[in-house]
């Protein structure tokens, strides 16, 4: 065998496959790699100490940038564990809201990254389908709180603003729009012979590896596990609604591969489109925010909130120590253990499957360094 | 030097080459594909279907060396700071940079942080500040034009 000298490259931080500021230093021997360590920290910003500074109200809209493309679960997942430790529970309308934005949130958060995902491959007409999806998602939003991005809707002890009057027929509307998108996104790229041959088989993991190496959401479901925390663990009101978990199951290769990974996203699309419909319907009247005091002073406790965000179990630890601001307060991210795999599965792959297998993990920058 | 101007036919244009050199300058703004944080996703938007930045002449690339205008859309970490000043220093004159929200302008709400740098504007010049967290398309647009207008006045043959 002919072995040739082996280079060390620096992937990164700035490199448009890389989602933002991720660096990986790769050794190769030509194409093939041998080995790459994610490099991370590049965004890091404190977020936990911060929250020992400003407080347990004051730290809400930093929630939001934890996880931006998906800023509704992460606002969720706060709000719950505060309501945990103070025993504060949301009106029943809000609940309904807070589902409802949640989910939508994942349709945007899917929508990127299939996008990204076919761009990041070299098709870049998907992702300009998809952001034009988005931007209809960022209009109910607007209408529900004024924010297209960052959104502070979810708040301790319910949501800041009721949905306005034509929010329904809107939110319906889009639905009955988006639903036969998909399959229109599909036809464009999902299926496209080239798109699938470069997916398949590239990056298998597998569904040992899923679970030791602490994988959750679309990427531990693309592996074959039925484990989704709206379903196993659940919170708000989940139990009420029927969806099914879309698990992977090797549809062009093997069980595992970026292709299955992909292929939940899209499929979990179309089940959130079926529980917002469903929560619309079920809605009821009533208020939207429960009495909290000015001030929000927990007992002395600890307490853990999880939450489904769109890339997998997102859990708050809260540590109160009886005054108005957290004692600790640790942010528990699928982004970070997704990184982490990188390492074990990456070798024997080319470059270019190094830049799908990331995207197909979608990373997201500061919900790994937070 | 008026009489001469009366003469040309109608379809022929005056103007100083300074202006002419600018025009063609503003009306190709390629900026760099760089998104460290929240902005980004809002970057990314802007140079999508709705708004569209294409109209204006802006793409993006993909690397520094191709492009004219930095984007700084995002959190900078002092980590990071050191690699966007080199990413600055490769990028071709003229130059430009848009600090895009409040995080690029002045550490805007991680300005309690240990780790984040308070204002891109410590370690590059800044052209054009927009404000907001994350700034709306319209606004980012907005910036945009500025920066145009500020290009069409830039005198590069007079020193």
């Amino acid at each position: 065998m002919i072995r040739t000298e082996e280079m060390t490259i620096s992937m990164g931080p700035q490199h448009p496959a890389t989602h933002g500021v991720l660096r990986f230093i790769v050794k190769t021997d030509g194409e093939v790699l041998h080995e790459v360590k994610p490099d991370v920290g590049y965004l890091h910003r404190s977020m936990e100490k911060i929250a020992e500074k400003v407080g347990y109200i004051s730290f809400q809209p930093y929630t939001d940038r934890i996880d931006y493309v998906c800023a509704m679960t992460c606002n969720h997942a706060y709000a719950m564990a505060v309501e945990k430790a103070a025993g504060i529970s949301a009106p029943e309308r809000a609940e309904y809201l807070r589902v409802i934005a949640s989910e939508l949130n994942r349709i945007s958060s899917h929508l990127i990254m299939a996008g990204v995902m076919a761009m990041d491959i070299g098709a870049f007409t998907p992702f300009i389908h998809a952001i034009r999806e988005r931007e209809t998602v960022n209009d109910l939003f607007e209408m529900l709180c004024g924010a297209r991005l960052t959104y502070n809707y979810v708040r301790i002890g319910g949501v800041s603003f009721d949905a306005p009057a034509n929010f329904k027929e809107k939110c319906v509307e889009f639905l009955n729009h988006f639903e036969p998108i998909i399959d229109e996104f599909n036809r464009l790229i999902s299926f496209n012979k080239i798109y699938v041959e470069r997916l398949a088989n590239v990056g298998v993991v597998s569904r040992e590896d899923a679970i030791a190496y602490n994988l959750v959401g679309p990427n531990l479901r693309g592996s074959g596990v039925r484990f989704d925390v709206r379903k196993d663990i659940p919170y708000s009101i989940y139990p009420k609604i029927d969806f099914n978990v879309p698990v992977g199951i090797g549809e062009a290769g093997k069980v595992g591969d970026c292709y299955d990974r992909y292929m939940i996203r899209i499929r979990e699309m179309k089940e959130s489109c079926k529980i917002v419909r469903q929560a619309l319907e079920q809605m009821p009247e009533g208020e939207i925010m429960a009495k909290v005091p000015r001030k929000i002073k927990p007992p002395v406790t600890e307490v853990y909130s999880r939450c489904e965000s769109a890339r997998g179990d997102m859990g708050f630890y809260l540590v109160s120590d009886g005054t108005d601001k957290p004692y600790r307060l640790k942010i528990r991210t699928g982004s970070f253990s997704a990184m982490s795999i990188v390492e074990k599965i990456a070798p024997g792959l080319m470059i270019a499957d190094l830049v799908a297998f990331i995207s197909s993990l979608d990373v997201v920058a500061p919900e790994v360094d937070r | 030097m008026l009489t001469l101007y009366k003469q040309l036919p109608n379809f022929i244009l005056t103007t100083k080459l300074d202006e002419l050199l600018n025009w063609c300058r503003k009306s190709s703004v390629w900026y760099m594909l760089f998104a460290t944080a929240c902005c980004g996703i809002e970057l990314m938007q802007t140079g999508g279907p709705r708004c569209d930045w294409d109209r204006f002449g802006a793409v993006p690339r993909s690397t520094p060396r191709q492009s004219d205008l930095m984007i700084i859309a995002g959190t900078i970490s002092y980590k990071m700071a050191v690699c966007t000043r080199r990413l600055y220093d490769q990028m071709p004159d003229p130059k430009y940079v848009i600090a895009m929200g409040s995080c690029a302008n002045c550490g805007g709400l991680f300005k309690h942080s240990y780790s984040v740098l308070k204002g891109i504007d410590k370690v590059m010049p800044v052209d054009i500040y927009v404000p907001g967290c994350p700034p709306r398309p319209e606004a980012l647009t907005d910036g945009l034009l500025k920066l145009q207008e500020k290009m069409q006045k830039e005198k590069f043959l007079r020193s």
